[in-house]
């Protein structure tokens, strides 16, 4: 039988790499290969998962490298000469093993304002918005986000400016900046236009090269650049 | 492989694997290149200001960028000036023009108006 | 740093990288026609000398790059080099200061000298 050499992380940041043997299946994912050492090898390995399908954001890890969802990611895809390395997610600090902390990543999205503000109540009548309109196609190409932090894991601002928002918050507030119901705008601009901004991305692409959900984080952030610049020229964020 | 661990100590850190794709490369070239250009540009200024001094100090300046070495800097910043501006124009029209995705045809203009001007100047310098 | 002034850095050095795009290709034809046609002092200056055309131009390529190098290395000094804060704002304030006042001397002395 096949077999696959899996180096997985195991420990907190100071850990490292150790060799597990794996058997390969058909269609095996990178999720399976992970569930098989710790049912079967060592059980106390931490990893997670919820739904298998792609919706929950939770298995992302970093496979051979590069941060991908591990239960839509096939062996066959990313295995080298049989081998693969699997490491927690780069930028967020490791609990353990595949398990990161991911707090920070998302108090980030807190603080780019990524809560939506309304001024109806339950008496009033639903929202017109019409599909249409630039305003709704451009929040509906940002709102699939699945929160796994992929984008964010592979951006080296947020690794050289650790305060960097990242690209799923600002994804997330170019969506409600989109979005005609919400009133708490200029709050929102002043929250992204900071140090810590959007106007610390490169434009390396990384986020959206590397997107499960093949969203374009940048698209968004390049809205924001300029919507939050022009609103800053005119005096409206002081 | 060596694992980078960031200087808080509770992360790991990317390497070259997670910068693979086109627009990183883009990113370095356009960064590069800035940094260069601008680490010239007090030297040229200050070559060209001494003409200043009348034409006689600028011929003197020019004498000595006509060292072999001095050239090829020359060649090569002026690669650099059009790798820059190739790279910038693609940022600009990503951040200023409508989406149209990551514009990655603007990095092969950007390889192939340097390569261009490389050869003309190359050509322009060998022939002299 | 107040919020607006990061997206307010942003913005002039955008704009100034717009100004440097028509700058730079005017340039790069310049330069590839001077080492053609001759590099000595005498022939660049029959082609500045007086020439109020070129000075502005020259005038308008100082003042954008003054804006727009400045504040791209002070990004780099940041994420490279970690060093942020007042006195980096300080220091790429004065490399803003020594281009223009550079660049000035160098159009000034090609227009008139
Ligand atoms: C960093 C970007 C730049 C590069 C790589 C560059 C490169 C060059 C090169 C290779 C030449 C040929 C002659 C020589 O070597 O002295 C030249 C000429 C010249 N440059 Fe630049 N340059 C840059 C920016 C500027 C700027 C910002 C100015 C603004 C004043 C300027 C003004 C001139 C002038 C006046 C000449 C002489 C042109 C002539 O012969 O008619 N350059 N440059
Ligand atoms: C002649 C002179 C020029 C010099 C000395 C210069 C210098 C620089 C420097 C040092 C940076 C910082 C690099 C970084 O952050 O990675 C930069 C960034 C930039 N430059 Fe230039 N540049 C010049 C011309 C241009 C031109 C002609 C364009 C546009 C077509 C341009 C567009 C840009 C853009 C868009 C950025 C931002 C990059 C980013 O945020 O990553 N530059 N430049
Ligand atoms: S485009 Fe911006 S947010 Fe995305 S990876 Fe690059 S720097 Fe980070
Ligand atoms: S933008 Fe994409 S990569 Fe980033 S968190 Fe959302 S789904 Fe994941
Ligand atoms: S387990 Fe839910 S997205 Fe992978």
């Amino acid at each position: 039988m096949q077999t696959l050499a899996v180096r997985i992380w195991r420990g907190g940041a100071d850990g490292d790499f150790q060799r597990y043997d794996v058997p390969r299946r058909d269609s095996q994912t990178v999720l399976d290969v992970v569930t098989h050492v710790q049912r079967v090898i060592d059980p106390t390995l931490s990893y997670r998962f919820s739904c298998r399908v792609g919706m929950c954001g939770s298995c992302a890890m970093t496979v051979n490298g590069v941060a991908r969802w591990t239960c839509r990611t096939h062996v066959s895809k990313v295995a080298v000469n049989d081998t693969l390395e699997l490491a927690p997610l780069s930028n967020l600090p490791i609990v353990k093993d595949l398990t990161t902390d991911m707090t920070v990543f998302f108090d980030k999205w807190a603080s780019a304002r990524g809560q939506f503000k309304g001024d109806k109540t339950r008496a009033d009548d639903f929202a017109n918005v019409v599909p249409e309109t630039p305003a709704r196609k451009a929040a509906d190409a940002a709102i699939e986000c699945i929160g796994c932090g992929v984008c964010y894991a592979s951006c080296d601002t947020v690794s050289w400016r650790p305060d960097y928002l990242g690209p799923a918050a600002l994804n997330r507030a170019w969506s409600l900046v989109n979005d005609v119901r919400d009133t708490a705008q200029n709050e929102r601009l002043r929250a992204i236009a900071d140090d810590a901004g959007c106007h610390a991305c490169h434009t390396h692409t990384s986020c959206a090269e590397r997107c499960p959900k093949s969203l374009s984080p940048t698209a968004g952030i390049s809205g924001l650049k300029k919507l939050s610049a022009r609103a800053a020229i005119r005096g409206e964020l002081d | 492989m060596a694992v980078n661990v960031s200087t808080n100590g509770l992360t790991r850190r990317n390497d070259w694997r997670a910068r693979g794709n086109i627009g990183y490369a883009a990113f370095v070239a356009h960064r590069i290149s800035g940094v260069c250009l601008a680490l010239f540009l007090p030297i040229h200024f200050w070559a060209l200001g001494s003409s200043l001094k009348g034409a006689a100090a600028l011929d003197q300046f020019l004498s000595w960028t006509d060292m072999p070495l001095f050239k090829f800097a020359e060649w090569g910043l002026v690669v650099l000036l059009t790798i820059h501006l190739g790279c910038g124009t693609r940022l600009l029209l990503i951040e200023f023009g409508r989406w149209q995705g990551l514009r990655k045809g603007w990095i092969a203009i950007a390889i192939a108006m340097s390569a261009l001007v490389g050869a003309l100047l190359a050509a322009i310098l060998l022939a002299k | 740093m107040k919020p607006s002034t990061q997206a307010k850095l942003w913005y002039a050095q955008r704009i100034s990288a717009m100004v440097l795009a028509l700058c730079v290709l005017v340039h790069l034809v310049t330069i590839l026609y001077a080492i053609k046609s001759g590099l000595s002092a005498s022939a660049i200056l029959s082609r500045t000398q007086g020439n109020a055309a070129f000075a502005a131009f020259y005038g308008l390529f100082v003042v954008a790059v003054a804006i727009h190098a400045p504040i791209g290395l002070a990004r780099v000094v940041e994420e490279w080099l970690g060093w942020r804060g007042r006195s980096l704002g300080i220091v790429m304030l004065a490399l803003a200061a020594l281009l223009t006042a550079m660049g000035a001397r160098a159009v000034w002395g090609l227009y008139g000298g």
